[in-house]
């Protein structure tokens, strides 16, 4: 009797399994399927997962439709220029947030949780004031500025991370050779920190390149669009679009943070836990 | 290192070597420390500082002006005209209301959701990696491509799931995301598609931190399964619950990109969002003060709301260790 509990047990358990696979792995799937299917099958009345025929130029014709390539650009170019100042700012600075106690700490502390509570919307106001003013916005550079303030928190937060995992008798030991505290920087602590650098960057990266908010408010003429802007414009209620190639524009769109997400796996739950434990 | 200078804090006593006696005299290693520390804070503070702590405090004080979004502007100071506008605006207060509605669901349901998918990731059943991997999917997403697939799931016509309830023998021609009384149901089932797997590794690893040896002893008392999970799982996850139910819903209702580019908040203002009203208030309508009203409002709300919510489960954790005590 209570082996076959057990086993009826385990059997409901892999059917709850079952459901959530089909739930969190469906939509992608069918986004992958659509991308691969002549537009005649997406309008049809006969749906399928697997197409009837395989279109892969539905992947040729989005990269051939207008914007979509010079928006992906603009996509690399902010989110690399803000990782690139992201990492330069926050890597001093999260050695001080890790390695000095005290007041510091809990302001800086204090301010990456604050920033998860307002919305952007409140900020968006003034800051696209202010950035007009000094005519940045409809800017690549304005976005990027804004980016990188608002990726800051959370990098901050990882480096920090990693730097408190680093053991402060290396350093002590870099100072008694006679090194000052900026070269025990440069030539201990930094080199330490690269796998804590590829993936705050990484991170920075996937943030810069899947926002959507700033990038709608800030930017105005088409050839300043990000990649998800230009996106959400196939969409709208502008004309009506080929479902086959917006959905291969959305498979190649979202293909850098799958990339991410893979390789970070592990680390990046490990310090997300942490952040949201403490929070 | 015996001098007194009583005002200063206690340093960390220099380590027994020769060279640390020829050092500078403590209290200039402590100056020179301290402004080494502000140089390599400040390239990170000056952004932060410019772009987002200032403008927060200017979108404080625009929703006391008349501020339009005009090429010169001249704004006024009308103290608190714009929130005595606000109350009686009904429209705010419906989307307000649909916000509520949103974020209380998501955020119960992610949690229910992603509690469940921890308790079968952590009980040893096959599959893990593949359900893992796949966990983590929609948090890989940008929104825009989360609310492209969707839209193409909620398809009337040649869309999955019409097609799956007609193979079913159910109504197969429901427009999911354009219909009054499904649209909001419709999006808050994407909310909690895209918020659960941040919900399910933060419980997942919660769920590894409890010590085997309670189960065990609970199990030795003879529980069930339902009554480990109620007496043993659910205390022990506690405070992690409290911290992620928090930060979801704080998340969901200030939510704005994935719904803009599924509904737009329609059909007929049945998924806007208080996020989206603000935004089409300031950049469609042109009202900035009227709209950073709006936004300090929200801001207001949410924040007594979690001050209510983190002191009851305080208050309810305090009667719990005294009954533990007594």
């Amino acid at each position: 009797m209570r082996v076959l509990a057990q086993q009826l047990v385990r059997l409901a358990q892999y059917v709850a399994l079952a459901c959530y696979i089909v739930f969190l792995g469906f939509p992608l799937l069918w986004l992958i399927s659509a991308s691969v299917k002549s537009s005649a099958e997406l309008n049809s009345l006969v749906v399928s997962l697997l197409p009837q025929e395989w279109h892969w130029e539905n992947y040729a014709d989005a990269l051939a439709r207008q914007g979509l390539v010079s928006s992906a650009g603009n996509s690399a170019i902010v989110a690399l220029a803000s990782t690139a100042l992201v990492i330069l700012v926050a890597l001093p600075a999260s050695y001080v947030l890790a390695r000095l106690k005290g007041a510091i700490r809990a302001a800086g502390v204090g301010w990456i949780l604050v920033s998860q509570v307002f919305p952007v919307v409140l900020v968006i106001l003034p800051l696209f004031l202010v950035l007009r003013t000094i005519g940045l916005t409809d800017s690549l550079v304005g976005l990027t500025l804004v980016h990188t303030t608002y990726t800051l928190p959370f990098a901050l937060w990882m480096l920090q991370g990693y730097v408190a995992a680093i053991p402060v008798d290396l350093e002590e030991a870099g100072a008694m050779d006679g090194g000052n505290r900026l070269v025990v920087l440069r030539r201990i602590v930094f080199p330490l920190l690269a796998p804590g650098v590829v993936a705050t960057a990484m991170f920075s990266f996937v943030s810069s390149w899947n926002e959507f908010f700033f990038a709608l408010v800030l930017l105005q003429s088409p050839e300043n669009y990000t990649l998800p802007i230009t996106l959400s414009t196939f969409i709208g209620g502008e004309g009506k679009v080929a479902l086959g190639p917006l959905a291969a524009g959305s498979v190649l769109a979202a293909i850098p943070s799958i990339v991410f997400f893979s390789i970070m796996q592990k680390k990046l739950t490990g310090g997300l836990m942490a952040g949201a434990v403490k929070g | 290192m015996t001098v007194a200078t009583s005002s200063r804090p206690p340093t960390p006593v220099p380590r027994q070597g020769g060279r640390s006696d020829r050092r500078r005299a403590p209290s200039g290693l402590d100056r020179a420390r301290r402004r080494e520390a502000a140089a390599l804070v400040m390239p990170s503070l000056l952004p932060i500082l410019v772009l987002s702590v200032a403008p927060l405090l200017m979108g404080v004080l625009l929703a006391f002006t008349d501020a339009e979004l005009v090429r010169r502007p001249d704004y006024q100071f009308v103290g608190v005209d714009n929130f005595v506008r606000l109350a009686g605006n009904s429209f705010f207060w419906d989307s307000f209301r649909i916000g509520m509605i949103w974020a209380v669901a998501v955020t119960l349901l992610q949690l229910v959701a992603a509690l469940g998918l921890a308790q079968l990731l952590n009980s040893g059943l096959r599959l893990q990696g593949l359900t893992r991997v796949l966990a983590l999917i929609p948090w890989a997403m940008p929104p825009v491509v989360v609310a492209i697939m969707w839209k193409m799931i909620y398809s009337p016509n040649a869309g999955p799931l019409n097609a799956f309830l007609g193979s079913l023998g159910l109504p197969d021609d429901i427009n999911w995301l354009a219909d009054f009384s499904t649209a909001l149901p419709a999006v808050i089932v994407v909310g909690v598609w895209v918020g659960m797997p941040q919900t399910t590794v933060t419980l997942l690893a919660g769920l590894q931190q409890i010590p085997a040896e309670l189960h065990e002893a609970a199990a030795m008392d003879g529980a069930g399964a339902w009554r480990r999970f109620w007496a043993v799982t659910l205390p022990s996850l506690r405070p992690i619950l409290t911290s992620i139910t928090s930060l979801n819903f704080i998340w969901n209702f200030n939510s704005f990109s994935l719904v803009y580019v599924l509904t737009e908040g329609g059909p007929g203002g049945r998924t806007m969002l208080p996020m989206l009203f603000t935004y089409l208030e300031a950049f469609k309508n042109r009202n900035i003060g009227y709209a950073a009203a709006m936004g300090v409002v929200l801001v207001v709300v949410v924040v007594l709301l979690l001050a209510v919510y983190l002191r009851s489960q305080l208050r309810d954790d305090r009667v719990e260790t005294k009954k533990k005590e007594g």
